[in-house]
């Protein structure tokens, strides 16, 4: 770090610009949810994941990981399932 | 802690952080305490039970990452594991968010008595973040409680509403109704003390407020803008640059862990020409 660093005024993204930041692509978010139809709609769609995986391998619940990254450009949705080693043996 | 810890059994403490009044610094404790025992090496999880008024993720960091949540756990639409939130900066913390809902009765006793059955299997410390008041939410998350830290600001309104709380833990939880239980261990957490104002009289000492409250003190954190700074970047302050009220923090967790530790309160440093040439803050 040089000497004077301090002097260039924003060292450092400002803590206040970094919360600023954060509330808007959280409430775009929640905004757009917020009394719609889609609303909440995580649950249902794992739901309809792993029914539709069971029609051809028995799978437990607990095998589904679901993961989100929510940003301001876009987000990923990370689906994880674990499959049994012999497909024989019914879903629990 | 050492890391064969890890394969010991789970300690599988609950402990709330309540307090009553709100705004008196109960998530922001939360947040520093479950984050600084999983820093010792503890498998921590931190629940919020503000129903409604989902903060704490927003506090720890995750609030991007939120998918499930402990409503969903109770309603059954999703498995605890898969509402967990691994914190990225320790591999022993996980965050439980609260919901969004607005039905506040999707919170049942027997939910709540379930998934901490569950979590105390894997967990050392159980941290629930109660919301404010005295209603459903508050009476949960102390409910199933085996330790309790009271979060008080000096300050009357916060005093009464703290010995208001202090009475319910003895006598509306599981500990209090069940016979022969020991009660809940219940210590007060005094926060945002400004040892300036106490000094010229302003505000009321530790001494005061103990000598109200009668119970042993967890520890004594002071008005700090590291505070702000943490919940801005989404850092538990005791993950985030050392400052004074993150030192205070890491003594109270010291002490929640059973090791006694002499009290000091504190001081927030003023910046001196080195620190600021360097760009350090206090
Ligand atoms: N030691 C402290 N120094 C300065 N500000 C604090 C301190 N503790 C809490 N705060 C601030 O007080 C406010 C309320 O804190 P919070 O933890 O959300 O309270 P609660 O959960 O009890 O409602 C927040 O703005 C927080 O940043
Ligand atoms: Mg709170």
């Amino acid at each position: 770090m040089s000497l004077f660093d301090f002097i260039r005024k924003p060292r450092q993204p400002k803590s206040a610009q970094t919360a600023k930041d954060r509330l808007q692509i959280l409430l775009a978010h929640e905004r757009s949810r917020e009394g719609s139809p889609e609303a909440d709609y995580l649950p249902m769609l794992q739901a309809d994941i792993v029914a539709a995986i069971r029609k051809y391998v028995a799978i437990g619940d607990k095998d589904v990981e679901v993961r989100m990254e929510r940003g301001d450009q876009m987000s990923s949705l990370e689906i994880n399932i674990e499959l049994p080693k012999t497909p024989a043996t019914k879903a629990g | 802690m050492t890391t064969e810890a890890k394969n010991n059994p789970p300690l599988g403490r609950v402990i709330v952080i309540t307090s009553g009044k709100g705004g008196v610094g109960k998530t922001t404790s939360s947040a520093a305490i479950s984050a600084g025992l999983a820093k010792k090496g503890f498998r921590t999880v931190v629940i919020d039970f503000d129903v409604g008024l989902r903060n704490l993720d927003m506090i720890m960091g995750c609030e991007r990452r939120v998918v499930f949540d402990f409503i969903n756990v109770i309603q059954g639409d999703a498995k605890l594991k898969q509402a967990l939130i691994k914190d990225k900066r320790l591999d022993t913390l996980s965050i439980l968010p609260t919901s969004q809902t607005r039905d506040k009765d999707a919170l049942t006793k027997e939910g709540v008595e379930q998934i901490l059955n569950e979590l105390k299997t894997e967990f050392d410390y159980i941290i629930c973040d109660s919301p404010a008041g005295i209603e459903r939410g508050a009476q949960l998350a102390m409910y199933f409680a085996d330790e309790a830290v009271v979060v008080t600001n000096p300050e009357v309104s916060s005093v009464r509403d703290s010995d208001r709380v202090l009475g319910l833990l003895g006598s509306q939880t599981k500990r209090a109704e069940t016979d022969g239980a020991e009660p809940i261990k219940a210590q007060v957490l005094i926060t945002r003390y400004d040892p300036s104002r106490v000094e010229i009289g302003e505000m009321m000492t530790v001494e005061d407020v103990l000598e109200i409250l009668a119970v042993p003190l967890l520890g004594v954190i002071p008005e700090s803008k590291a505070i702000l700074r943490a919940s801005n970047v989404g850092t538990p302050v005791v993950l985030d640059a050392p400052s004074a009220a993150s030192e205070a923090y890491e003594d109270a967790v010291i002490r929640l862990t059973g090791t006694e530790l002499e009290m000091r309160i504190v001081g927030e440093r003023k910046p001196g020409l080195f620190q600021r040439l360097f760009g350090r803050t206090a």
